[in-house]
């Protein structure tokens, strides 16, 4: 397993967010993260990447516990690729992508040739070549994400942790990040566990689903067993339509607005 | 465009080495320049080996202009590079130990320490070293409660932590009177006079262990620019790392506070100078900024003592008249 997630708690002061999770993620899944706002999706992901700790449970990368990582160790093993940055110092596309090699170097980060070469790889990789000598503040938002996603690759993790990665971001955008996770997964193996809001893309791309709602898991499993018109009725209370997708054996997901319902029931 | 890998060494050395050439010019011009004229020449008669032991200006030279022009680039080392660490720590380019109330925090303690008759070394350091701390703490306590300290209530924060520094100066400054209000009222605007070679030695030996230490953790300090939680997950020890730097800074600006009291908007000047000419990488920004803000500091210095046809004027008169307009300069492109 790569993530192994058992009875797991966590509360910000005396309000519970994450409450006796348990599930766990396949090695070289695609498994994406689902739920309603506030239902604690954000937190895990924290907790996950090392930088909040469990405070009740057991959390295992790779079936070993977190705490017998150290930072570095775990910056090896993990990447995370938080929501959107605001980047206030200029620094260029490439010199960027080579901070991910910092968990493998000494204190000044002085890189050799082969830390070059895999930062060119990752830039390579996520189609940003164009952009390398450029600075972080003249890029678009999705040049952006890329670039922070190509960050991540450097760091040539096992497991790479996005939180809501399309969210601010256009429909080509959302399908080209999201194509890359699965070129990422196919052709190097890695793990990728997501935060998404997006129920179609999440049906599309994941390989598992997880469903939480109140910082409890409702569901696990593959997308026609958690996207159920009655499983997401339940947790978004709102009313929905689930069909097939007509590109294939996977749950299509349509919101229908108050005006229609009178229509379509 | 340059990849870094043997090219960050290059870069460091060929920027260290033009800086270095920059700040020994602008000594060389301090200790030639003053009120007594003829310096240059008898300057570059001494560091060609000719040696006239008996001239008064030889003496003014060695004994007053060159520990003053040591201290001078001593204290400008120091304050470029705090503006340049809390610049990064705080992630808020406007970040300067004194907009920030540190060196006020330090005034307050170095006034106390000197009212009570401590010697300069290492009563009236400590002082102000736990005068800085606690400004420090009390910044940080007031714009605490958000993920990232916003830019707005930072600056607040310590434009009120100045404010009530300024007030407690006045008070202490009100309750003295006697020969000691003038030298503290000096002292206050940055006085580089005082300088001696023995005192700029200890001072030197205080001070370059905090630039190692700074320098050690410069690389980590690129990462601190992506945020806390995404340093974190690139191996940072965040909590150490912050506490290292807040300290060796809060600890080296009181230092020189303690000897040339309050040099404002040094901190500013220098980095932004240098991170648009250099960029943003902390391994090559702090030893550019040791060496720039030095050599900024000494030419401050330089026309602190030239422009008034009569003795001179305190440095920082002369810092805040080049770094205020900057500042507010700086302050209103952020605010796009």
């Amino acid at each position: 397993m790569a993530v192994n997630v058992t009875n797991l708690s966590y509360s910000y002061g005396t309000r519970p967010v994450l409450k006796n999770l348990t599930f766990s993620v396949p090695k070289g899944d695609f498994f994406i993260i689902i739920g309603p706002n506030g239902s604690g999706k954000t937190t895990l992901m924290k907790v996950i990447s090392g930088i909040l700790k469990p405070q009740k449970g057991r959390l295992e990368i790779l079936n070993r516990s977190i705490n017998h990582y150290n930072l570095k160790a775990l910056a090896r093993t993990i990447a995370f690729v938080p929501q959107m940055v605001t980047v206030d110092f200029p620094f260029t596309v490439i010199e960027m992508v080579l901070m991910g090699r910092s968990p493998y170097l000494g204190m000044l980060g002085l890189e050799h040739e082969k830390d070059l070469e895999i930062a060119k790889q990752a830039i390579a990789f996520t189609g940003v070549e164009h952009l390398t000598h450029r600075k972080l503040d003249q890029l678009s938002g999705g040049e952006l994400q890329r670039v922070f996603i190509a960050r991540a690759i450097c760091q040539e993790p096992d497991v790479i942790l996005l939180d809501e990665p399309t969210a601010s971001l256009d429909l080509a955008h959302q399908v080209r990040v999201m194509d890359l996770m699965e070129k990422l997964k196919a052709e190097k193996g890695v793990t990728v566990v997501m935060v998404s809001h997006d129920v179609n893309l999440a049906a599309m791309y994941g390989d598992q689903l997880l469903m939480l709602n109140n910082g409890q898991v409702v569901c696990q499993g593959l997308p026609d067993e958690v996207l159920t018109f009655q499983t997401l009725e339940e947790t978004y209370g709102c009313t929905l339509l689930v069909d097939e997708s007509p590109l294939g054996k996977f749950p299509r997901v349509t919101l229908v607005p108050k005006k229609f319902m009178n229509v379509e029931r | 465009m340059n990849p870094r890998t043997p090219s960050l060494i290059k870069r460091l050395l060929t920027v260290s080495f033009l800086l270095l050439l920059v700040l020994c010019a602008a000594m060389l011009l301090g200790i030639s320049m003053g009120s007594t004229a003829g310096g240059m020449k008898v300057v570059f008669q001494n560091l060609l080996g000719v040696r006239d032991s008996d001239s008064i200006l030889n003496t003014i030279i060695w004994q007053i202009r060159f520990p003053r022009v040591l201290l001078a680039a001593l204290v400008g080392a120091t304050l470029s590079l705090g503006g340049l660490v809390f610049q990064a720590l705080l992630r808020n380019p406007l970040a300067e130990p004194y907009i920030l109330g540190i060196s006020g925090g330090a005034a307050i303690g170095a006034i106390i320490g000197i009212l009570m008759g401590f010697a300069r070394f290492p009563g009236v350091s400590l002082t102000a070293f736990a005068g800085s701390i606690a400004s420090l703490l009390l910044i940080l306590v007031m714009s605490s409660g958000q993920t990232i300290l916003k830019k707005d209530s930072l600056l607040l924060s310590g434009v009120m932590v100045n404010a009530f520094c300024a007030a407690v100066i006045m008070f202490l400054i009100s309750i003295t009177h006697d020969s000691r209000l003038h030298n503290i009222i000096f002292w206050l605007m940055g006085d580089l006079s005082m300088g001696d070679m023995k005192h700029v030695g200890i001072l030197a030996a205080t001070l370059f262990p905090c630039f190692f230490l700074i320098f050690w953790l410069s690389n980590t300090m690129n990462l601190l620019l992506m945020g806390k939680e995404m340093a974190q997950t690139m191996g940072v020890n965040i909590k150490a790392v912050t506490l290292t730097l807040l300290v060796a800074t809060s600890f080296m600006v009181s230092a020189t506070v303690s000897y040339c009291g309050l040099l404002g908007f040094v901190g500013l000047v220098m980095p932004h100078l240098l991170r648009l000419l250099l960029g943003p990488d902390h391994r090559v920004l702090v030893p550019a900024c040791v060496l720039g803000g030095g050599a900024y500091m000494v030419f401050c210095d330089v026309l602190a003592r030239v422009l008034p046809e009569q003795g001179e004027m305190p440095a920082g008169v002369i810092t805040a008249l080049i770094g205020a307009p900057l500042f507010i300069y700086l302050l209103k492109r952020s605010g796009r």
